[in-house]
């Protein structure tokens, strides 16, 4: 099966995108396809670069980015969200869609038409956070 | 491919930033050619209230947005009577027409639903 997913909260102060990535790992792990993530409200500050979490914690942007690299999942952050909360910092990178320097590894900046064509594309659609 | 978009509207319109942001994927999911249904329940209907003034208190007004989803051809606006009702709210307090629909008749119309945004 297909899976979109939505990402509306930031790290740490909530569990919704811990929630999500135990689902993505699972789903993959069983043969879906994770056609993209999708991060929206605080849920882009899921890709911030400049998180340094304590070592003994869980680093989420790490683990997102690790999940990217190994299982070449498509990790989007919505542009104008992003530019709400001051994620994005440089105007030519933002108009070229390619990675930010303020988002991690494995994340690209685009907009809301990349989550209804996640939605048209997609058997199943899920909301976290 | 054309989906059946249902937004489930349960939130107030202030006091977060969901029904704004929550907006912008309507807009572009209508852009998009998509067959979109908005459902307003709980605190959502404040969402529709008439006589909107956030900007004593510095923010957007998303009534002007919600009056300009007809020229999106957002047209199906579904208001749980239940929701308006427990709130001391009649359709006439409502900036848009829309209907209204008994709590039975919302669970009917969402199990109609193909895809599902809630905010």
């Amino acid at each position: 099966m297909k899976f979109t997913v939505q990402i509306n909260a930031s790290p740490y102060q909530y569990q919704a995108s811990d929630t999500a990535y135990h689902f993505i790992c699972e789903a993959i792990k069983k043969g879906h396809e994770i056609y993209r993530v999708f991060f929206y409200h605080d849920g882009i500050y899921n890709a911030s670069i400049r998180a340094i979490p304590p070592e003994d914690e869980r680093n989420v942007v790490k683990r997102w980015s690790n999940l990217a690299t190994q299982h070449k999942v498509d990790l989007v952050i919505c542009i104008s969200a992003a530019q709400r909360r001051g994620l994005l910092c440089d105007e030519e990178l933002k108009k070229s869609g390619i990675n930010d320097p303020d988002c991690a590894e494995g994340f690209r900046v685009s907009g809301l038409g990349q989550l209804v064509e996640g939605v048209m594309e997609s058997d199943r659609f899920l909301v976290f956070g | 491919m054309s989906k059946q978009l249902m937004f489930v509207m349960r939130r107030p319109p202030y006091g977060s930033i969901h029904a704004q942001e929550m907006l912008d994927i309507i807009m572009v999911s209508a852009a998009f050619d998509q067959d979109v249904s908005l459902v307003f329940l709980d605190d959502g209907v404040y969402q529709l209230k008439n006589n909107q003034n956030p900007e004593a208190s510095q923010l957007k007004n998303t009534a002007p947005i919600f009056q300009a989803l007809e020229l999106y051809d957002v047209k199906r606006l579904y208001v749980e009577a239940e929701s308006l009702k427990e709130r001391g709210m009649r359709e006439s307090d409502l900036m848009l027409d829309v209907r209204v629909l008994p709590r039975q008749e919302i669970v009917e119309l969402l199990n109609g639903g193909e895809m599902f945004f809630n905010g």
